[in-house]
């Protein structure tokens, strides 16, 4: 259960890790960067993102569905909320909030969620010049050569998130 | 010891304390006895027949075995164990001597197929009972029994005389035709909770169903090991199905049904619930926390194991408010619940002999 190794670094680390064009509505794709496994969702139309590890048991998280909001308040009386996603581990079928990360039944139990954003090609040619911001190696990598034309590029930010505090499951 | 003889033992010695007794049994000693309590045309119409009562009694509660009347509680003259006022305060009633005693009859109503007679025959024996026991020992409160085939026909009685003081619940036998979850049975819960009653799930029911969940075992001894698989079945039930959303009031005892099965069902329930809540998202909090809420058990059977090992299962329970004392009476159990109180705390050991049925109950 030892959490990857992870590089606290005074500023975030940013990784280009695709073009939003890549990951159609309601869909992901599974990136590495900066050692760790993170999948990057578009969901209602912005990007999220969460560490393919599963605080329950380290299931892989983001090899589950990705499933919309069920409740209800009485029996025979089922509603939806189409605005809000969950990420199912494929273990246990436990719920997160796609956007923070959030255990359904314990909201004291958390996936760790990364900020994912939208950034401009000439904004990244100068941090990359920097070397504030990496390319992860994959697919991507071909996609971020080109950082020159003018498009936009998906950015998974490992800045440091406030201290979680990790229940030991039930 | 035999605890509820108290054998070597003063009621002072093993608990000095309040007693409350949630499970003592009136057993109807014949039809005749009803008739007083039935309409002429019933009456004729046994007796044309021959009918003498619901076939059931005696495949659930087979007459001479010491599980339905210990030895010591069978009066020597053949008078039907239980049947009468007296012998309940001369075996219980006095020597415990009880602050209350929730009377539970058992008369097998439901194995009865007969639309109109399932109504007579709970008529009459709520009408007994209140004629019989409770017009004559304040102790007493008591269940009152339905026919529980038909929830419409089962509201309607629970509305005719629930609102007697005597009657704090309504006995459901734990097997039935369909789990007692299911909608179809909204009707009979509406009727338990506007009147204020309990539901009791208590040993016994549907003779012609099979005794277990799959079907009918070779031996007695099989059935009466697994009914506790049919009290976790209907418990399930009634959590999954939303009962205690439907209806927030309703409270559940489990009777005759033990407990030592519990923490292990929870926590399968609540690892169910974690997983698969979505097809019943109106369950919205741990199956465990439901329980604690909406259930209580008697301690009859206590299905003692080895104390340093109840001990433990008692700390699984995760409350000390869920257990209520029951003799059970007339019927055998050779659990020594010295022992078994023993291994409670003071506050645990005041709940379980009286405070948890006297604030459940509402006595």
């Amino acid at each position: 259960m030892a959490e990857p190794t992870e590089q606290r670094v005074s500023k975030p680390q940013r990784f280009i890790v695709g073009r939003p064009s890549s990951i159609p509505e309601g869909g992901h794709v599974l990136v590495t960067a900066g050692g760790h496994e993170i999948g990057v969702y578009r969901f209602g139309g912005r990007f999220y993102g969460l560490l393919n590890r599963c605080p329950h048991l380290a299931g892989p998280l983001c090899k589950g569905q990705v499933v919309t909001e069920v409740f209800s308040p009485m029996p025979g009386d089922v509603r939806g909320n189409p605005d809000r996603a969950f990420v199912t581990c494929p273990w246990h079928n436990w719920e997160f909030d796609i956007k923070t990360g959030q255990s359904y039944w314990n909201p004291k139990l958390r996936v760790r969620p990364f900020p994912v954003g939208v950034e401009g090609a000439e904004a990244l040619t100068a941090a990359v010049e920097r070397g504030d911001t990496e390319r992860v190696p994959g697919p991507y990598t071909a996609e971020t050569v080109p950082i020159e034309i003018e498009d936009e590029y998906l950015v998974v930010s490992l800045r440091a998130v406030p201290a979680i505090r990790l229940e030991p499951a039930p | 010891m035999t605890t509820a003889l108290l054998e070597d033992m003063t009621r002072e010695q093993f608990w000095s304390g309040s007693v409350i007794d949630c499970d003592v049994h009136a057993v109807v000693p014949s039809l005749d006895t009803l008739f007083p309590y039935q309409d002429k045309v019933w009456v004729d119409a046994a007796r044309e027949r021959g009918f003498r009562g619901p076939a059931g009694l005696a495949l659930t509660y087979p007459p001479a075995l010491a599980t339905t009347a210990r030895p010591e509680w069978r009066p020597a003259d053949g008078t039907v164990p239980a049947s009468d006022l007296s012998q309940l305060r001369r075996d219980i009633l006095d020597p415990w001597r009880v602050d209350r005693a929730i009377l539970n009859c058992y008369y097998a109503i439901d194995s009865l197929r007969h639309p109109d007679w399932a109504i007579v025959m709970a008529r009459s024996v709520n009408d007994w009972i209140i004629d019989q026991w409770l017009n004559k020992d304040d102790r007493l409160v008591a269940s009152l029994v339905i026919p529980a085939r038909d929830p419409a026909a089962a509201a309607a009685e629970i509305d005719r005389i629930g609102g007697h003081p005597g009657f704090v619940q309504v006995l459901l036998p734990v097997r039935s035709e369909r789990l007692y979850g299911q909608r179809v049975f909204w009707p009979l819960f509406e009727a338990i909770e506007r009147n204020g009653l309990v539901a009791g799930l208590h040993w016994g029911g549907l003779a012609e169903h099979g005794p277990t969940p799959t079907g009918y075992a070779s031996w007695y001894v099989e059935e009466y090991a697994e009914e506790s698989q049919v009290f976790g079945a209907q418990l399930t039930s009634m959590i999954v199905e939303g009962l205690f959303q439907k209806f927030p009031e309703l409270r559940v005892s489990i009777l005759e049904g033990g407990f030592t099965w519990l923490p292990t069902w929870a926590w399968n329930l609540n690892k169910k619930w974690k997983g698969l809540r979505r097809e019943f998202p109106w369950v919205d909090r741990l199956p465990s926390e439901i329980i604690r809420d909406h259930f209580r058990f008697s301690i009859a059977p206590a299905d003692m194991g080895p104390p340093d090992q109840m001990k433990r299962l008692l700390g699984w329970l995760g409350t000390e408010d869920l257990l209520m004392y029951a003799s059970d009476y007339p019927h055998l159990h050779t659990d020594d619940l010295s022992v078994l109180l023993g291994l409670m705390s003071d506050t645990m050991q005041t709940n379980v002999m009286a405070e948890t049925a006297r604030r459940w109950y509402r006595l």
